[in-house]
């Protein structure tokens, strides 16, 4: 093993279930002994989550790429009338799911999409009643902090109010993404015009008082620094220790292709890939589920990051948009036999859940 | 109180000790991704330290017309095929003039297909050729599938024709057409080309010749899991009497555009699963030093990740590559020093630019 006696503490602390400090994670993120690192993850799933894999038979539904934020990791968002861009009617939003609904299994939808410049709060609100009304049997997840922030914003309604007139037309979750890094030097090199750090985490605890469940994120690999990425997991821990809302925890590796940013910066390794996967897993000690977003991380290391500390393989998707833009070398969409496929070759237990980890009957 | 199968693996295993078939089955059956991972480490540095090793060499493939027909195989084709290639002459001389900008070029790997009508001195021939003009350069050419060709075509005896083979230069054989080394999968999958047999006996020859050579698998398509291991401890036995194997390689089965992976529906593995066979690879073959993350195959993330796993070497800064990419793989055709050497770093481990010997070169000022 290349970390030896200095890492036997971490170790120690892993077996007994004790925290981890953030000085342990800055020392596992500068080890190298992946297989280590891994193996203390997968105890820790093994020990939380058993050999259950999550997926979801869902179908992504971005409304728009239209974005008045463009941030600089973001090959998705477009200006209004600049070649690409798109804004989805009702009826646009309403085709793509009932050609989603033509599987049988299909459980729920994400929704998530570009601050649109002109679109008002009750425009969303619409579609996704709309959404909750023609397709009743469909679990609804989405909008990030970062929109909530924003319906905010334009609607002069405090996030409180924005979020029980969502809950009101049928949101049942609340997707993870916009969290990228929690901080605020990061935030206005990269995402100035967005939800700051604190309104993000704002979002998330508020929406918590209100029994609305969350997930968290993680955009790496970018400029941010290891110290950041271990505030930055630390930050959730604190906000789960007082909510408890957070459902599941997703690594997304910065996809530099087609990105402002990506002109300078290439992408993460595998290897960091797995290390992030597997040390999140240890600091998120509050956190029941870690979810390896095979979009973003391809699908065989996805498959792999089930030995690493993940428990979640996220979904079909239907048609994956906003990260193909930035080059996502993986398919739109994954067939629920492949996703079975994939979790039972690493040899766990493929359940189909809805947006709030709830098991779904198989027929 | 007698211990269970499992156990004994887990405590050989983690001892360092020699692993029985059913021991290895025991382990794969088990599925502990990240206790093998562990292991086969523990096992690399025992033999290679902290080293990770590449090496830049040139690959050549003289042709893809071959009367073997394996319906393993998406490169081959039938002879009048327009897809079909022959290197003359002219052909070959501007290869070696590709192979001569290499810099620090340690190897040449030569490995085609059964042509139906090249006699052996076509391919005794070139190798004379490259000897001539690459004095210093290890040739690895004809595996012994193409080697056991030879001496049919040839009348000679694969002793003779190993012998004739290194008077005209040839420094080693590689690895390929072990596939599995059981005859009733070869049967299957290429039931034209040498058997277990005659595979394992051109090796033993090759290595009373003092001529070394790497050893491979072949998995993923109608194999069982203890035909897998079978196979293993066949390499075992035989690197255990001859120790002239340098190297182990794992191809996992890539089923596009190949004849087998149609009819019998064949899905390729997937990471979880070649990480795996990599680590237990470590674990049975014990007598085997170096283990190669042949990386066009697997893909440079995977094979990075593979260093974790139990393997020691990435293979070459590799010229061209003709064989896999017709197989559909997607992976680039070149990779540079430069990124090899932050790969590996990037693992912890010390990267080494090796002869074929798997000795340390000066690397002209990279390093």
């Amino acid at each position: 093993m290349l970390c030896t006696k200095e890492y036997e503490e971490i170790e120690q602390k892993v077996m007994r279930g004790e925290r981890l400090t953030r000085e342990d994670g800055l020392r596992l993120f500068a080890c190298p002994d992946l297989a280590w690192i891994g193996a203390m993850a997968d105890y820790v799933r093994k020990k939380k989550c058993g050999d259950i894999v999550y997926y979801n038979v869902n179908c992504h539904v971005n409304l728009t790429n239209i974005c008045l934020s463009r941030c600089k990791f973001c090959a998705f968002g477009r200006d209004e009338g600049s070649p690409g861009a798109y804004a989805m009617s009702k009826e646009d939003a309403i085709e793509l799911v009932r050609d989603a609904m033509r599987d049988p299994h299909l459980a729920g939808l994400h929704v998530v999409s570009g601050l649109h410049p002109t679109w008002s709060f009750e425009h969303y609100l619409d579609i996704l009643q709309t959404l909750h009304e023609k397709f009743p049997s469909l679990y609804l997840k989405g909008f990030t902090g970062v929109e909530i922030t924003h319906f905010s914003r334009i609607s002069g309604l405090s996030v409180r109010e924005v979020l029980l007139r969502l809950k009101d037309a049928g949101l049942q979750a609340i997707a993870g993404g916009g969290a990228e890094i929690l901080s605020d030097r990061i935030r206005r090199e990269l995402c100035p015009k967005k939800a700051t750090a604190d309104e993000w985490l704002e979002v998330a605890r508020t929406a918590h008082g209100l029994g609305i469940k969350t997930n968290a994120s993680m955009l790496y690999g970018h400029i941010e620094t290891m110290e950041e990425r271990v505030d930055h997991l630390l930050k959730l821990r604190s906000l789960q220790d007082e909510t408890g809302g957070f459902q599941t925890f997703i690594c997304f590796p910065f996809l530099p292709k087609n990105t402002e940013l990506g002109k300078t910066i290439s992408q993460t390794s595998m290897w960091d890939d797995l290390r992030t996967m597997a040390i999140s897993r240890l600091l998120l000690d509050n956190f029941q589920n870690i979810k390896a977003y095979w979009v973003m991380l391809t699908v065989p290391v996805a498959q792999v990051a089930l030995g690493f500390g993940a428990n979640d393989i996220d979904g079909t998707i239907h048609k994956e948009t906003i990260l193909h833009d930035a080059g996502a070398t993986s398919p739109l969409a994954l067939q629920e036999d492949t996703i079975i496929r994939i979790i039972r070759e690493a040899g766990r237990i493929p359940a189909a859940s809805d947006c709030n980890f709830n098991i779904l009957p198989t027929d | 109180m007698t211990m269970s199968i499992l156990e004994a693996a887990h405590q050989k295993a983690a001892a360092g000790e020699r692993l029985s078939i059913e021991e290895g089955m025991a382990l794969y059956e088990e599925n502990d991704l990240l206790s093998l991972a562990e292991w086969a480490r523990a096992a690399k540095e025992r033999k290679s330290g902290r080293k990770v090793f590449y090496t830049a060499n040139y690959h050549i493939n003289l042709t893809n017309i071959c009367r073997s027909n394996c319906p393993l195989c998406a490169f081959q084709c039938e002879e009048g095929d327009a897809r079909g290639f022959l290197l003359g002459t002219e052909e070959i001389g501007k290869e070696l003039a590709s192979a001569r900008r290499v810099r620090n070029l340690s190897e040449i790997h030569i490995v085609s297909a059964l042509h139906p009508s090249q006699p052996f001195s076509y391919y005794a021939g070139i190798v004379q050729r490259i000897r001539r003009e690459f004095p210093n350069v290890e040739i690895n050419a004809f595996t012994p599938v193409e080697i056991v060709h030879f001496s049919k075509i040839s009348g000679k005896s694969v002793t003779e024709v190993l012998e004739i083979l290194k008077d005209a230069g040839l420094s080693s054989l590689p690895g390929g057409g072990a596939e599995i080394l059981e005859d009733r999968v070869r049967e299957i999958i290429c039931p034209k080309k040498a058997s277990a047999e005659e595979w394992l006996d051109a090796m033993r020859q090759a290595h009373k010749l003092g001529i070394h050579a790497n050893a491979s698998m072949m998995y993923g398509h109608v194999e069982t899991v203890e035909e897998r291991f079978r196979h293993l401890a066949k390499l075992r036995e035989l690197q255990d009497e001859t120790g002239g194997f340098r190297a182990f390689l794992l191809f996992p089965f890539h089923p596009e555009n190949t004849k087998l992976g149609q009819e019998q529906e064949i899905r390729k593995a997937g990471s979880w699963e070649n990480l795996k066979m990599l680590a237990l690879s470590r674990l049975m073959l014990d007598n085997f030093d170096h283990f190669k993350a042949f990386w066009v195959m697997l893909t440079l993330p995977v094979a990075q990740l593979a260093l974790g796993f139990g393997a020691d070497d990435l293979d070459g800064t590799i010229g061209e590559e003709k064989i896999i990419h017709a197989a559909g793989a997607r992976t680039s055709t070149g990779i540079t020093r430069e990124k090899l050497d932050a790969i590996i770093r990037e693992t912890g481990y010390d990267p080494v630019e090796r002869d074929a010997d798997y000795r340390a070169i000066s690397t002209g000022g990279t390093a």
